[in-house]
């Protein structure tokens, strides 16, 4: 059945959606009872450990496992060579799995062992040789990009440049967008600033390592268990992969500690089915920590240069900026969604930005909330900033001045529908944080973000049992509280309370197909399916009323969990509750059960900007956060305490992005800092209370209006503390993250030399 | 006709013209003359592309109809965390 798109979705009249009621999964949470990736055993589990490279850039010239294949309790050694080939959009996948003809970064994995203990796989694990050659290596994106650089590809000539380059490089692509005449736009400009830029790598920084179980039967079928944010997704890669037949491969998702894009995609797990189809026996193989900051997804690093213009009275006239982002050893950094978002806030008619994907001797960049959106950001909101202070214009007022509204041409080329951001600037202004007096020192920031967000494939199957309870069975994998988001759609649907609803994550082989936990499409996308195979539902639930009635299936209507008959030919009967139509359902044709298989599209992008206060200590240079707020739109907000949960924690990772957390790499090209006492994330005590306001536009792709909100709350921080911190600070830091050495360096560089950028 | 702009890394990648007229009813339709006109674009329309049509993103529809007088880009597939 077609679902309704009205713009006033959010505005109807919700009996459950918009409460806040208790996770499902709370009590298992609290309790040590719900299982995380390395919680599953077997019997006869063998432990799996992985053999990474101690260089930076090195050519692979053999590998002899014959030693620890001969040592007491090895059962299985595999590398790339076990493995067939691919097609071709898996090939980097595979590479990153298992290093083949080269080892692109330190901690690469180069050969994976399984044995009967863990001492067993550490010893043998140190008797495996490889014979490497060590290569000159490179780990920063500017130093990649010249062309004396060391080559990690000496075959890579760079796409999307005209004329194409004749020598290879770095540089696997070049990329342009934007629209109008930048030329003209500055010329017409009364205030033209540009700056340079550059963020520096972080980590998603989940707490849970990645962690799989392995179990590969003779019949060349195999059970899978591990932490992901879509098992569906894992289960096909691996067994394209491995060489398996789909359906033979059964994956289940475990509880997860935590993703943000992080985990939508393999490192551990081909190499664990492979093992195990070697020896015969489970293999689970857990990460430790320095394996989770070397081997797996941080984000880019990033060198940017920004330009705007604007006029005295505040329109900005023109934009440009040129991105530089690295993506580890493969191509495929996130560049295209930082140019794209770059100047997204804003509704420009002149703008230009190019593009470089450059790749480096660093760990595969992995996908973190909204990738590539808060470094370009940063840099754009950071000089429309100064923009707004140099003509002496309130900065609120700047935006909303130039903001994207309806209709405006988005700055990655179509034109917006129904967008949230005049909103949120217009709560920001209105919220008493923006009006709060200021103490000497401290400063103020103010950044929008966006992100687009999307739906894609979903399917939900929702089954009435014999006591009109509900189950309902979900495919995508619940990264923030999207069991009770759903339970709430359902209950509303169904007009029965949320806790007569339960959610469970499904495994691969018990429904249809679910793209990936990601782009925070699960409240979108599998929200639309939960609706519809409630809809499904009671269309059923309908019919069997009517059979036990003796009365046509369109003289029954759904109201408040009941059918009644309805229409002057339907007759008087008492209403037939949920339960009373299940307790029947095995007379009057058997299990009810409503389903949905979409291809959800429709997300509605969303936007919001940021208010933060901190305070700078001068002889330091140490940096508090004093006050956050954030206000976003989120269509509808159907748990709202989850949709402030990710209000809060894109804030609390953008923050710990701008002021402390760092990929830092030595000379020898190998990471420093592997671990979570010299990676600084922040913790509880560095973090005031961060308050939120839920804006609600409905967007009109939604039968609730309901918008993604997992990924652009991370989008303003970065700029909005650069923006509170060179405030309080005096000086306009460029450099992410504000450590306290940069900070303190930027001070004395500011006093010293009257500069105002810092290094 | 149809007009079509290729976004970001897309166009450099078509060797194409900022603006393309198609004839195409359907996204499937675009996306076949993409790959029948445009070589260059192989690798991308493997791996999958996104088109907006009248700002609305479409990831892997391929049956959903353009409009005659539609406004339709075709971006580079959305990936995100």
């Amino acid at each position: 059945m077609p679902l309704d798109q009205d713009s006033n979705a959010s505005k109807r009249d919700f009996k459950v959606v918009g409460s806040r009621p208790m996770r499902p999964d709370g009590v298992d949470k609290v309790t040590g009872r719900a299982k995380y990736g390395a919680d599953l055993y077997a019997p006869g589990m063998l432990v799996g450990r992985v053999l990474r490279s101690p260089h930076a850039h090195a050519r692979i010239k053999g590998i002899d496992a014959s030693k620890a294949l001969a040592a007491p309790g090895v059962k299985a050694v595999v590398t790339a060579a076990d493995f067939g080939s691919v097609r071709r959009s898996l090939r980097d996948v595979l590479e990153n799995c298992l290093a083949q003809d080269k080892a692109l970064y330190e901690g690469h994995a180069v050969a994976g062992i399984a044995a009967v203990d863990a001492e067993a796989a550490d010893a043998a694990l140190a008797l495996i040789e490889v014979d490497y050659e060590i290569l000159p290596h490179v780990t920063d994106v500017e130093a990649a990009m010249a062309p004396d650089a060391p080559l990690l590809r000496e075959d890579m000539i760079t796409s999307g440049m005209d004329p194409a380059p004749t020598k290879p490089s770095n540089i696997a692509s070049f990329m342009e967008l934007g629209h109008g005449d930048v030329a003209k736009g500055f010329a017409a400009a009364d205030i033209v600033i540009e700056r340079s830029f550059k963020t520096e790598a972080t980590h998603q920084g989940y707490i849970e390592p990645h962690a799989c179980l392995a179990s590969y039967a003779q019949d060349d079928s195999a059970d899978l268990w591990c932490c992901t944010q879509g098992h569906f997704v894992v289960r096909d890669t691996c067994a394209q992969l491995c060489g398996m037949e789909v359906s033979r491969l059964r994956v289940t998702a475990s509880e997860i500690g935590g993703g943000f894009g992080g985990k939508t995609t393999v490192f551990i797990e081909p190499v664990a089915l492979m093992l195990s189809k070697k020896s015969g026996r489970p293999v689970k193989i857990v990460m430790d920590r320095a394996e989770v900051f070397k081997a797996t997804g941080p984000t880019s690093s990033t060198a940017m240069k920004v330009r705007v213009g604007a006029t005295k009275d505040g329109r900005i006239t023109a934009g440009a900026a040129e991105l530089c982002y690295q993506g580890g050893a493969f191509p495929g950094s996130p560049i295209e969604f930082g140019a794209m978002s770059a100047f997204a806030c804003y509704d420009l008619e002149n703008l230009h930005v190019s593009g470089y994907d450059v790749i480096v001797n660093r760990p595969k960049q992995a996908a973190y909330r909204a990738p590539g959106a808060p470094m370009s950001t940063f840099a754009v909101e950071s000089v429309v900033d100064e923009v707004a202070d140099r003509l002496g214009i309130d900065r609120i007022d700047f935006r909303l001045k130039n903001a994207s509204r309806n209709g405006s041409q988005s700055a990655y080329g179509p034109k917006f529908g129904t967008i949230g951001l005049v909103e949120t600037l217009e709560a920001a202004k209105a919220h008493p944080h923006y009006s709060a007096p200021l103490a000497p020192g401290q400063g103020r920031g103010v950044a929008c973000g966006f992100w687009f967000n999307f739906g894609g494939q979903t399917s939900v199957a929702l089954n009435v049992q014999m006591d009109g309870t509900i189950g309902l069975s979900l495919g995508t994998p619940d990264i923030g509280g999207s069991r009770a988001s759903m339970c709430l759609m359902a209950a509303e649907e169904l007009g029965i309370p949320y806790d007569r609803v339960r959610a469970i994550i499904t495994d691969t082989a018990s429904l249809g197909y679910n793209d990936t936990s990601e782009g925070s499409r699960v409240t979108f996308s599998a929200g639309m399916a939960t609706i519809a195979a409630s809809r499904d539902a009671v269309v059923k639930l309908c019919e069997r009323a009517a059979k036990m009635w003796g009365i046509p299936a369109d003289a029954v209507v759904w109201e408040n969990g009941e059918a009644k008959p309805s229409g002057s030919n339907a007759g008087e009967f008492d209403p037939l509750s949920l339960a009373d139509i299940a307790a029947k359902a095995g007379n009057t044709g058997g299990p009810i059960a409503g389903h949905s298989e979409i291809n959800a599209d429709g997300a509605g992008v969303s936007f919001a900007t940021h208010l933060v206060d901190s305070e700078v200590d001068q002889e330091t240079g140490q940096v508090k956060i004093l006050r956050y707020t954030v206000i976003q739109d989120a269509g509808k907000a159907v748990h709202p305490s989850y949709v402030e949960g990710q209000f809060q924690g894109g804030a609390a990772q953008g923050i710990g992005w701008a002021l402390n957390e760092e990929y830092i790499y030595g000379e020898d090209g190998k990471l420093q800092n592997a671990g979570f006492l010299d990676y600084r994330l922040p913790v509880a005590s560095d973090l005031p209370m961060i308050d939120t306001v839920i804006v609600e536009v409905a967007n009109p792709g939604h039968p609730y209006g309901v918008r993604g909100v997992g990924e652009t709350s991370i989008v303003p921080p970065l700029a909005a503390v650069a923006n509170s911190v060179s405030a309080a600070a005096g000086v306009r830091l460029t450099h992410l993250p504000m450590s306290p050495p940069r900070v303190r360096a930027a001070i004395d560089d500011a006093r010293d030399g009257g500069k105002l950028a810092a290094e | 006709m149809t007009k079509v702009v290729l976004s970001g890394s897309l166009k450099a990648k078509a060797g194409a013209e900022p603006e393309l007229d198609v004839d195409a009813r359907t996204i499937r339709e675009l996306l076949t003359i993409l790959e029948e006109r445009y070589p260059g674009l192989a690798n991308d329309l493997e791996q999958g592309v996104a088109v907006s049509i009248d700002g609305q993103i479409f990831r892997d529809d391929w049956y959903r109809e353009i409009p005659p007088d539609a406004e339709v880009f075709v971006l580079p597939r959305l990936a995100a965390g």
